[in-house]
C-alpha cells in the first residue's frame, strides 16, 4: 500500500527543492537597491499611518468556526459516499437522520443572521 | 518504512517542542501544523491512509485555520514572560520527569518491544472504514450529527453579541 | 512494495515521471497566463501581447526572466520567515496535487505497463482536497507576516472565502463518488465509460466548478486581490520572484481544477480511440488535455466575461446558497439510487 504513496514522496521532495531554489536564485540574483520609502509598507504613496494589524470583524471567526464544523460533515459523507451502493435504503435512511439533525442547525445560523455579513 | 517512520516521528516531537516554546503565536501554529501532518504521515506509514488524509483536511486544513485566523484577528505579539512563580519552577520539571517516566513505563508495560509492530487494519481505506462506520457503528454515526449540532449553536452563541 | 534491488531503479523511473509532469505543468502555466492575455485581448478589442516572438509567443519568456532578475524587496517590519514562507507554501502546494492526475489509460507495451500518472491513490480525489485545504495558509501567511493593512485585509478575506467554497466543492462531488462507489480518480474516470457524468450529475457539477472557481480566487470571486479597493490584496508587499510564485500557484490550481473537472464530470480520457496502436495509446492523452484546455478557455472567457461579486454577497452566495444545494443534490442522488436498487 505504501508503494503507492512512494511517489508522491519523491513529488513533494522534488517541488520542495525547485521552489526553495528558485525563490533563493531569484532573490540572490536580483539587483539590491533598498532605500527607506522602498522598504515602506505601500499605503497609496503617503507615509503610513497607524498599526497595519489591528483588529477585524468577528465574522471573520464565526466562519471559521462554522467552516469545521460543517467540514467534519463533509468529511463523514466521503466513506458513506464510497459504500452507498452497498448500504441501499438502510443507508439512506442513516444519511437523511444525520443531514436532517445537520440542517435543524444550518435553519438556526440562518435564522440568527450568522450567515449575513453585514449584520 | 522504519526510517521513514523515524523520520517523521522525530520530526513530530521536534515540532511539538517548538510549539511549546515559540513566543509567537503563529510560530507555534505553523509547528502544530508539522506535527499534524508527520502524524498523518505516521497514520499511512501504519497502512491507514483514509485517516491520513482526513486528519490532514480536518485538523491542518480546518481547526489550524481558525487558529491561525484568531491570531490575525487578535493582532497577538510575541507573548511576554509571565511573573515566574518560584513554586512552578522548583516544582514544574520534576513533575515533568515523573510524568514522562510514568508514560514510559505505561507504553513499556502495555506493549512489550516484541509486539511494537504495524498493528493496523489489513485494509484501511475509505472502502473498509466506510463499511465499518456505517454497518458496526451507526449509533455513534448518528450521535456525532447531535455533536456537531450543539457546536454549532455553541459557535453563534459565542460569536453573536445579540441573539 | 519493491524489493531492495531495483529500489534505484524504481526511484529513477518515479523521478523521470516527476520530471516530465512538472515540465509540463509549468509549461502549460506560463502559456495559461499569454493565452489569458491574449483571449482577453481579443474579447476588448485589443491585440493583446505580439512583439515578442510570433503572436507574442516568448513573452512568458520574456516575463520569467525579468521577474527573475527584479530587485526582491523585503519591507521592513514584516515577519521575515512568515513572508519567505507563504510563497514557497502556496507555490509547492499548488504545484503537488498534479501528482494523483490520471492523465490518460494505462498502455502496455512490449509487456511493460506504462501509466499516465505518477501515481494512483484508493484516496486520490481526498488527497486532492487535502492539499487544496492547506492552501489557505499560504494567502493567510501572506497577508499576516506583510505588514500591511491591504495584505491583512486581503488575506484574512481571501481564506474566510476558500474555506467557505471549499464546503460546496467537497460537497459537488460526492454524487460522484456515490456513483463510482471509489475515490480513486482512476476508477471514476473508467466508471463513466457508459455515460459521462455530468449528464447524471448537471448540478453537481454547477456546483463544483462554481466553488473551484471561487476556491482559486478568480474572477467573478476575485475579491482578494480587488484591485480597486485593495491593491494587490495578500500579495500587495510581495515583489520579484515572491509575487510570481503566487501567480504561478494561482494557474497551477486553475489547471488542477479543471483536470478535475474533467476527470470527475467529463469522462477524463474517455473519447473515440481508433488508428495504429501508438495513436491508440495516444489518444486517450489528446482527449483529456483538450478537454482541459476547454476548460482553462471557460475560465479565461469568464474573467473577461463577468463582473465582481460584493464581499457580503460573495459570503452569502456559498453559504446560503451553494451548500443547502449541495446537501440537497447529495439527497437526491442517494434516494435516486435507493429507488433504482430496489
Amino acid at each position: 500500500m505504501f508503494g503507492s504513496y512512494l511517489p508522491i514522496l519523491v513529488h513533494f521532495v522534488v517541488v520542495v527543492v525547485v521552489a526553495g531554489a528558485i525563490m533563493g536564485l531569484s532573490a540572490w540574483v536580483g539587483v539590491k537597491r533598498p532605500s527607506r520609502e522602498k522598504l515602506s509598507p505601500y499605503e497609496c504613496g503617503i507615509t503610513p499611518v497607524g498599526d497595519a494589524r489591528g483588529r477585524f470583524s468577528i465574522s471573520f471567526y464565526l466562519v471559521g468556526m462554522l467552516f469545521i464544523l460543517f467540514d467534519v460533515e463533509i468529511a463523514f459523507l466521503f466513506p458513506w459516499a464510497v459504500v452507498y451502493r452497498s448500504l441501499g435504503w438502510f443507508g439512506f435512511i442513516e444519511m437523511f437522520l444525520y443531514i436532517v439533525i445537520l440542517l435543524a442547525g444550518y435553519l438556526y445560523i440562518w435564522k440568527k443572521g450568522a450567515l449575513d455579513w453585514t449584520r | 518504512m522504519a526510517p521513514l517512520f523515524y523520520i517523521f516521528a522525530v520530526l513530530a516531537i521536534l515540532a511539538a517542542l517548538s510549539v511549546v516554546l515559540q513566543r509567537t503565536p503563529v510560530y507555534s501554529a505553523l509547528s502544530l501544523i508539522v506535527v499534524l501532518c508527520s502524524l498523518a504521515v505516521v497514520y499511512l506509514l501504519l497502512g491507514a491512509e483514509f485517516l491520513a488524509v482526513i486528519q490532514v483536511i480536518i485538523y491542518a486544513g480546518a481547526i489550524m485555520v481558525l487558529f491561525v485566523l484568531v491570531i490575525m484577528l487578535l493582532n497577538a505579539r510575541q507573548e511576554t514572560p509571565s511573573d515566574r512563580s518560584r513554586l512552578a519552577r522548583w516544582l514544574g520539571a520534576p513533575l515533568l520527569l515523573v510524568f514522562l517516566g510514568e508514560l514510559l513505563f505505561a507504553v513499556w508495560e502495555r506493549f512489550p518491544a516484541a509486539t511494537t509492530r504495524a498493528a493496523a487494519l489489513p485494509d484501511a481505506g475509505p472502502r473498509a472504514v466506510g463499511a465499518l462506520l456505517f454497518r458496526s457503528y451507526v449509533l455513534p454515526f448518528e450521535v456525532t450529527s447531535i455533536l456537531i449540532l450543539v457546536a454549532v449553536l455553541g459557535a453563534v452563541v459565542l460569536a453573536k453579541k445579540r441573539l | 512494495m519493491a524489493t531492495g534491488s531495483n529500489m534505484p531503479l524504481l526511484l529513477l523511473a518515479i523521478l523521470a515521471k516527476v520530471g516530465v509532469v512538472l515540465l509540463v505543468l509549468l509549461t502549460t502555466i506560463a502559456y495559461a497566463v499569454w493565452l489569458e492575455r491574449k483571449v482577453v485581448a481579443r474579447i476588448q478589442s485589443r491585440w493583446g501581447p505580439y512583439l515578442v516572438g510570433p503572436h507574442g509567443l516568448l513573452q512568458p519568456v520574456a516575463d520569467a526572466l525579468k521577474i527573475f532578475f527584479k530587485e526582491d524587496i523585503v519591507p521592513t517590519e514584516v515577519d521575515r520567515v512568515v513572508y519567505c514562507l507563504a510563497p514557497f507554501l502556496a507555490f509547492s502546494l499548488a504545484l503537488l496535487s498534479i501528482s494523483v492526475i490520471p492523465f490518460g489509460e494505462s498502455v502496455t507495451i512490449g509487456g511493460a505497463t506504462i501509466h499516465f500518472q505518477i501515481t494512483d491513490l484508493n484516496v486520490g480525489l481526498l488527497f486532492v482536497f487535502a492539499v487544496t485545504s492547506l492552501g489557505v495558509y499560504g494567502v493567510a501567511l501572506a497577508g499576516w507576516s506583510s505588514n500591511s493593512k491591504y495584505s491583512l485585509l486581503g488575506g484574512l478575506r481571501s481564506s474566510a472565502q476558500m474555506i467557505s467554497y471549499e464546503l460546496s466543492l467537497g460537497l459537488g462531488v460526492v454524487g460522484v463518488v456515490m456513483l463510482a462507489g471509489s475515490l480513486s480518480l482512476r476508477e471514476i474516470v473508467e466508471h463513466q465509460s457508459g455515460l459521462w457524468n455530468v449528464f447524471v450529475q448537471p448540478v453537481g457539477f454547477l456546483i463544483y466548478f462554481t466553488a473551484a472557481v471561487a476556491e482559486t480566487n478568480r474572477v467573478p470571486f476575485d475579491l482578494p486581490e480587488g484591485e480597486s479597493e485593495l491593491v494587490g490584496g495578500f500579495h500587495t508587499e510581495y515583489s520579484s520572484f515572491k509575487f510570481a510564485m503566487f501567480f504561478m500557484a494561482e494557474y497551477a490550481n486553475i489547471v488542477t481544477v479543471s483536470c478535475l473537472a474533467t476527470l470527475l464530470f467529463f469522462g477524463g480520457w474517455l473519447g473515440p480511440v481508433f488508428g495504429p496502436p501508438l495513436l491508440r495509446a495516444l489518444l486517450p492523452v489528446f482527449w483529456f488535455c483538450l478537454k482541459v484546455f476547454c476548460f482553462l478557455f471557460l475560465y479565461i472567457w469568464i474573467r473577461g466575461t463577468l463582473p465582481r461579486f460584493r464581499y457580503d454577497q460573495l459570503m452569502a452566495f456559498g453559504w446560503k446558497f451553494l451548500l443547502p444545494l449541495g446537501l440537497l443534490n447529495v439527497l437526491v442522488t442517494s434516494l435516486v439510487l435507493a429507488w433504482r436498487s430496489t
